[in-house]
């Protein structure tokens, strides 16, 4: 169910590298912050977490595209070097902000008890935040997939990503659509944080080792594909608990391991659509 | 001093040859840099007789990070693998040192180079997996295998397991070399100790910017940066890219491999969160490259002095210091996306350490007109210019 987990991570990424070609070494620091604005939106207004995450996703979406039209889409272009590094950057910045403001101490966001409660299905009790989470990746990624292809800005998305050039004759605006799906990837982030959250403890270093397992999973799932991804987390979530029965301090190992094991036999992951442009 | 000249004749008009050029990388003023790069080292060499211990361990530490820019810079600057995994082999060579002074009773200054050996040959395998991933996903790549080497290393019982070892100070001192300071010099073993580990750390300055220089001198650092700029193309010229790149990674691996070697013989102490901290080990070396300038050989150098100014006078800011870092890294990569030195360099048409191949007349036409002299320039200026 871990796994589910890892998908959601992952979905955001997908999106953005399937229109952009974009990868985000800030995606998991951005999780963390989001985690963090959810924190405060249910302290300070008292809200639950539930309905703090109907209010920060706007925000993130609102902060992810300014970050791509001011910054980002200046550095995108044939060269992969400068978009890494400005987003290594901002991974940087945003851990050490995190940091600054919120101290090093690990957070945990309040959801009511539901985080012990389960329910008995059949004869093996299933935690009801897990049964959420993996609900929660399914709705996700299943309205991604619609929004890309049965709206007409998810068709722009598609056009932009297959050929941006010819997109951009067609009066389709890259700067625009870019923007947009980086908004969409922070709003994904923003759910990503609310299970994250409401799972375990947080605190602003985490935010790398997520971003390394979101990347396995869009690795193992195949490139630009979602439901790929929703596949590869959950390889990956199995495999950690397959490590972590035989030996605790295994399970991340395990998890990469497993990752690497699917280099030899798949190396374009399990379902490949995308050419890898690089 | 050309290297791999190409003499090529043009006709003009039919008559017999007029104008005969050849490409290479000489430079003007090379003596003059040999020159000066002896004297500096030369005083380097002779400071650890004349200066405090606090200089020589941040002079040390300073060329540590150097080498590892040098050997960075070579990697994702001119072969085009950009890694977010050097830590992993820093924290290699630093394990590897602990494991072979403390277990094997290696002369732990030997175990230097024995430690960037052992980096390369993980390096091997590593290779074959990671470079079935492509671009930016390599850079994942690095940093997965990276985490897995501090995983591993964190099993490892008898050198401490999470929470790390101490090298013990019989074993740390025990190297030849120290022994031949105390004795000569009467320095306290400690004192020698840095000492020895700062020379050691100047040749390894030395040698990675020697091997940057001489292998982008040579024809395979043609292929590399050809490999880079086009791939296809490259190859369709007979480049083996997949060869090539290896070689790279394989060397940079060495170097690392070297660096955390000797970095934790100085400390004396080694954890696995600070031996593979991407932070300490890809972060700064990145932001040194930057700010220096990707792809110039005398960016690193730069980037060093940079850094090193910033860290004495921001260091107490703690987090907000990071973040200012960060800011400055996006920055220079938005808006001097060639760095501080690649930026006057090409101002200022500068070349210190010359790797460029540029087109120079061996012999002028007579009577060439003024037009064509001004094309000629900017067909030289063309030709040498990089990306």
């Amino acid at each position: 169910m871990i796994g589910a987990l890892y998908a959601i991570f992952a979905a955001g990424l997908s999106l953005i590298f399937g229109v952009m070609r974009l990868v985000n070494l800030a995606h998991g620091d951005l999780i963390v912050v989001a985690a963090y604005f959810i924190l405060i939106a249910a302290q300070r207004l008292g809200l639950s977490i539930f309905v703090a995450v109907v209010l920060v996703a706007p925000l993130m979406f609102v902060i992810g595209y300014a970050l791509q039209t001011i910054l980002l889409n200046r550095v995108l272009g044939d060269d992969i070097l400068p978009p890494l590094l400005v987003t290594f950057g901002l991974s940087i910045i945003l851990q050490n902000g995190a940091l600054a403001l919120f101290s090093a101490d690990s957070r945990r966001l309040p959801a009511f008890g539901l985080e012990n409660a389960s329910l008995l299905l059949g004869p093996f009790p299933i935690g009801v935040l897990p049964l959420m989470t993996l609900a929660a990746a399914v709705l996700v990624i299943f309205l991604l997939n619609r929004f890309l292809y049965a709206t007409a800005i998810g068709r722009a998305f598609r056009a932009v990503s297959d050929d941006s050039t010819t997109a951009q004759l067609m009066g389709v605006s890259n700067g625009r659509i870019f923007g947009v799906a980086m908004g969409l990837a922070l709003a994904l982030c923003t759910v990503a944080a609310l299970f994250l959250g409401a799972r375990a403890n947080f605190d602003p270093t985490i935010g790398p080792g997520r971003l390394i397992l979101a990347y396995e999973a869009v690795i193992i799932g195949g490139l630009g594909s979602l439901w790929g991804t929703l596949a590869g987390g959950i390889i990956l979530g199995l495999a950690q608990v397959a490590g972590a029965s035989i030996n605790p301090e295994w399970q991340l190992l395990a998890g990469h391991l497993a990752f690497l094991a699917m280099l030899v036999v798949r190396p374009r992951g399990l379902f490949p659509q995308l050419r890898d442009a690089a | 001093m050309t290297t791999n000249s190409i003499i090529a004749e043009r006709r003009a008009d039919g008559r017999p040859p007029a104008r005969r050029f050849s490409a290479g990388t000489g430079g003007s003023g090379l003596k003059l840099v040999a020159a000066c790069a002896a004297a500096l080292v030369l005083f380097l060499a002779a400071l650890p007789f004349f200066s405090d211990r606090g200089l020589i361990q941040t002079l040390f530490s300073a060329m540590t990070m150097l080498a590892l820019a040098q050997f960075w810079n070579l990697l994702a600057g001119y072969a085009g693998l950009v890694s977010v995994g050097q830590q992993g082999f820093v924290g290699l060579g630093g394990y590897f040192l602990f494991a072979a002074a403390t277990f094997a009773g290696i002369d732990p200054l030997l175990a230097v180079p024995l430690a960037g050996l052992f980096a390369a040959l993980v390096a091997l395998p590593s290779a074959w997996l990671i470079f079935r991933l492509q671009g930016a996903y390599f850079a994942i790549g690095t940093w997965v295998l990276a985490e897995v080497f501090r995983l591993i290393a964190a099993q490892i019982k008898p050198l401490g397991g999470g929470t790390g070892a101490s090298l013990s100070k019989a074993v740390a001192d025990r190297a030849a070399l120290t022994q031949a300071i105390v004795d000569a010099t009467g320095m306290r073993a400690p004192a020698a100790r840095d000492v020895a580990a700062y020379w050691l750390a100047l040749i390894l300055v030395i040698l990675s910017t020697a091997l940057v220089y001489a292998l982008l001198r040579s024809r395979r650092g043609l292929g590399l940066t050809a490999i880079r700029d086009d791939q296809s193309a490259a190859s369709s010229l007979g480049v083996d890219p997949f060869r090539l790149r290896l070689m790279v990674y394989v060397l940079c691996a060495f170097g690392a491999g070297m660096v955390g070697a000797l970095v934790y013989l100085q400390k004396a102490r080694i954890s696995p969160d600070a031996a593979f901290s991407v932070l300490d080990w890809t972060a700064y070396i990145l932001f040194i490259v930057i700010i220096g300038g990707v792809a110039t050989v005398e960016g690193p150098f730069v980037g060093v002095l940079v850094f090193f100014i910033l860290q004495e006078q921001l260091s107490d800011f703690g987090a907000g210091y990071l973040i200012l870092l960060g800011a400055v890294a996006i920055a220079a990569m938005v808006f001097f996306p060639r760095g501080l030195w690649g930026s006057l360099a090409e101002r200022f048409d500068l070349h210190v350490f010359p790797v460029r191949r540029r087109l120079t007349w061996t012999m002028e036409p007579p009577g060439t007109p003024a037009s064509a002299q001004a094309l000629m320039e900017s067909d030289e200026t063309r030709n040498g210019a990089g990306p």
